[in-house]
């Protein structure tokens, strides 16, 4: 019963909610699948109704909308450049379904979409995929300059170009990594140090007293999370920018 | 910081005994002239790793997670892909071996790149130019 309390991954399984079976295929409803539809309805319910007023003077909430949008497309503009806003609708999305499933996650028994790193390799996966099916749509073979840095002698040349390759596969591994590793390490440290918690104050009076010090530590963690969750998010959209400028201005 | 004040110190004692020896002067001027050269180069790294510090503790466990995971990732694809072409071809194991290897090259590409210190894709000829422009 108490190991069960402080199992600190507990918090990831995936339970079915509506089992469905298509041709085989496990297509189940479950509680991922659920705050996925969860974080769509809040970002776009937040978003239409802050903005559905149209004040010229913003009030709070539409400032926070306004202030999303200029954040991202500021990103984007310094990134990509004035071309690069064509992406804009497609980071935007991204941003903001980055950042509301890691700050859902936030909240006591909320399941975190974004600490599996299926749902954040499928995002990665999305980003690395509009970026190679453009540029070859753009610029042709050209694209394929990319892997080719200038002024490198001929004969080191096949070498460094696979290296370039794997290079350039390894973004969507190391893009997804990234923000499920921080998900994940800071969710089980947070529940490791509330079960902490629980546990030394079954201890007694001692243990209430001495469960003072990991509380403390659970509130400082659970403010470091809410900046991680805002910073994940941000470096995410930010390395999306990234890639989708290599799609647009391949080799310079 | 502190290296900055020291130039301008040996600035001044020279000054000083500019009238004694010129010999001495020559050497000195040359040794403020190279220290200037020095410092010029290290002034770029200096200020990062001072915006580093200024960040936090925070920022260096950013940072990193972001080197490390870059590291990673280039590693496990390359073995991905030594692994599939092993695989596909039944050359087992020499394509893990040489993928493997050439993963570990695009790890520390993939490290040395977010750290800045070698130009972005495609990009080799034109961070080159710009060095020249800051010289």
């Amino acid at each position: 019963m108490a190991a069960d309390k402080v199992d600190p991954i507990h918090q990831f399984h995936i339970n079915k909610l509506i089992p469905i079976e298509i041709g085989g295929y496990d297509l189940s409803f479950t509680n991922s699948a659920l705050f996925m539809v969860a974080t769509v309805v809040v970002a776009a319910a937040f978003l239409f109704l802050t903005t559905s007023s149209r004040s010229l003077v913003p009030g709070r909430l539409q400032s926070v909308s306004e202030m999303a949008y200029e954040f991202v497309g500021n990103m984007l503009r310094d990134a990509a450049g004035t071309q690069g806003m064509k992406f804009f609708p497609f980071v935007f999305s991204l941003f903001m379904f980055v950042l509301v499933a890691n700050l859902l996650g936030l909240f006591p028994y909320f399941f975190t979409v974004t600490s599996h790193i299926i749902v954040t390799f499928g995002l990665a996966a999305l980003v690395i995929g509009t970026v190679v099916v453009y540029g070859f749509m753009k610029h042709g073979l050209g694209f394929l300059k990319l892997f080719v840095p200038h002024g490198v002698p001929v004969f080191l040349l096949p070498l460094v170009v696979l290296i370039e390759v794997i290079s350039f596969v390894s973004r969507p591994v190391s893009l997804s990594v990234r923000l499920f590793a921080n998900m994940l390490a800071g969710h089980i440290t947070l529940k490791v140090f509330s079960g902490f918690v629980v546990s030394l104050s079954a201890l007694g009076a001692v243990g209430v007293a001495g469960s003072v010090l990991p509380l403390a530590m659970a509130v400082a963690l659970t403010a470091l999370e809410l900046l991680v969750a805002f910073l994940q998010a941000y470096v995410f959209a930010v390395l999306t920018c990234m890639y989708l400028n290599d799609a647009l201005h391949p080799g310079h | 910081m502190a290296d900055k004040n020291r130039p301008d110190g040996t600035g001044e004692t020279g000054r000083g005994k500019q009238h004694e020896a010129e010999i001495r002067d020559d050497d000195l001027e040359r040794r403020r002239r190279d220290l200037e050269a020095s410092l010029a180069t290290r002034r770029p790294d200096r200020l990062e790793g001072k915006d580093d510090a200024k960040a936090g503790s925070v920022a260096g466990y950013g940072q990193a997670l972001k080197l490390s995971s870059e590291f990673i990732a280039g590693v496990v694809v390359g073995a991905g892909i030594g692994w599939i072409i092993d695989r596909l071809a039944g050359t087992s194991p020499w394509g893990l071996i040489v993928f493997l290897l050439l993963g570990f090259g695009a790890g520390v590409l993939n490290v040395m790149r977010s750290a800045g210190v070698v130009a972005e894709f495609g990009q080799g000829d034109k961070s080159r130019r710009d060095q020249d422009d800051r010289k």
